[in-house]
């Protein structure tokens, strides 16, 4: 979710403010006003929608897994992106960005093959010597 | 920039980009690093919110100091990212900040998590830091 969700969140922004007029700051007051009504714009909407989704997913990752587990899986999405363009878009991806797909791929699979929590001692002491809510209720 | 400064090829320039992309992965893993701190501190949220629904987990979330030190910290990010942008191309700011935060990380994962950072994730974090650079370079 959080490799799908932050990838199609920037491509629906990046289509959504492609298709409006060009915006200026020069004047602050028509920058807010047009800054306000394109986030009404459907694909802007739905670009922040998609970016809230990953946002969620990513603080619930991060609650029950490492940050240095969640960060190489979740960087999966360029993976991602990259083959949106291939294959949606049909844009050219040079040997270059193969080899960094390649190499991502393999990355993550390192680091999804290992445990995704820091086991702490304080933890392993309360599994093994107090017994759960459930099993004390069943004895 | 030590390396600018020691082959002689020091200039204003390469230190003035090096201080933005610098100040961008100080930025996001300070944010990543204390927005990690604060989820571990609340607990797991799908259990949370098994027991106090959905409205119970957005109140452990937003009740949390941390949290908003995080939020703070990688929207600082974001806004030196865009000031970066402004000065640098794109191809060389959005690969190289993306793959150095991957190893920052690491290091202050290992560090002030106390994360066990074994060679299975450093090997990882290296692959997926090569990997985005050449992906979006």
């Amino acid at each position: 979710m959080v490799a799908t969700c932050a990838p199609l969140g920037d491509s629906f922004l990046a289509r959504g403010m492609k298709h409006l007029p060009s915006i200026s700051v020069d004047h602050p007051m028509a920058l807010v006003s047009s800054l306000v009504s394109a986030v009404f714009t459907p694909w802007i909407a739905a670009g922040i929608a998609m970016l809230i989704c990953f946002f969620a997913c990513y603080l619930t990752a991060l609650s029950w897994a490492d940050l240095t587990y969640v960060l190489p899986t979740t960087a999966f999405g360029y993976v991602i992106i990259a083959l949106l363009g291939r294959f949606w878009l049909h844009e050219q991806i040079s040997p270059y960005r193969w080899a960094g797909i390649l190499l991502i791929t393999v990355g993550v699979g390192f680091a999804a093959q290992g445990p995704s929590r820091t086991e702490r001692e304080s933890e392993i002491a309360s599994t093994t010597e107090l017994p759960s809510p459930s099993e004390a209720g069943s004895r | 920039m030590i390396v600018a400064f020691q082959s002689g090829w020091w200039n204003p320039a390469v230190a003035s980009a090096a201080a933005m992309i610098a100040a961008v992965v100080l930025c996001s893993t300070a944010g990543e690093v204390l927005t990690a701190a604060a989820m571990k501190s609340i607990g797991d949220l799908d259990e949370i919110r098994a027991h106090s629904g959905l409205k119970g987990a957005i109140r452990a979330v937003l009740t949390c100091p941390l949290f908003f030190a995080g939020v703070g910290f990688l929207a600082l990010a974001f806004f030196s990212l865009l000031f970066a942008l402004n000065h640098l191309n794109l191809s060389f700011a959005a690969p190289a900040t993306a793959s150095l935060t991957l190893v920052t990380n690491a290091i202050a994962g290992k560090i002030f998590l106390k994360e066990n950072v074994d060679r299975r994730r450093w090997t990882a974090a290296i692959l997926v830091c090569i990997g985005v650079y050449l992906l979006a370079h």
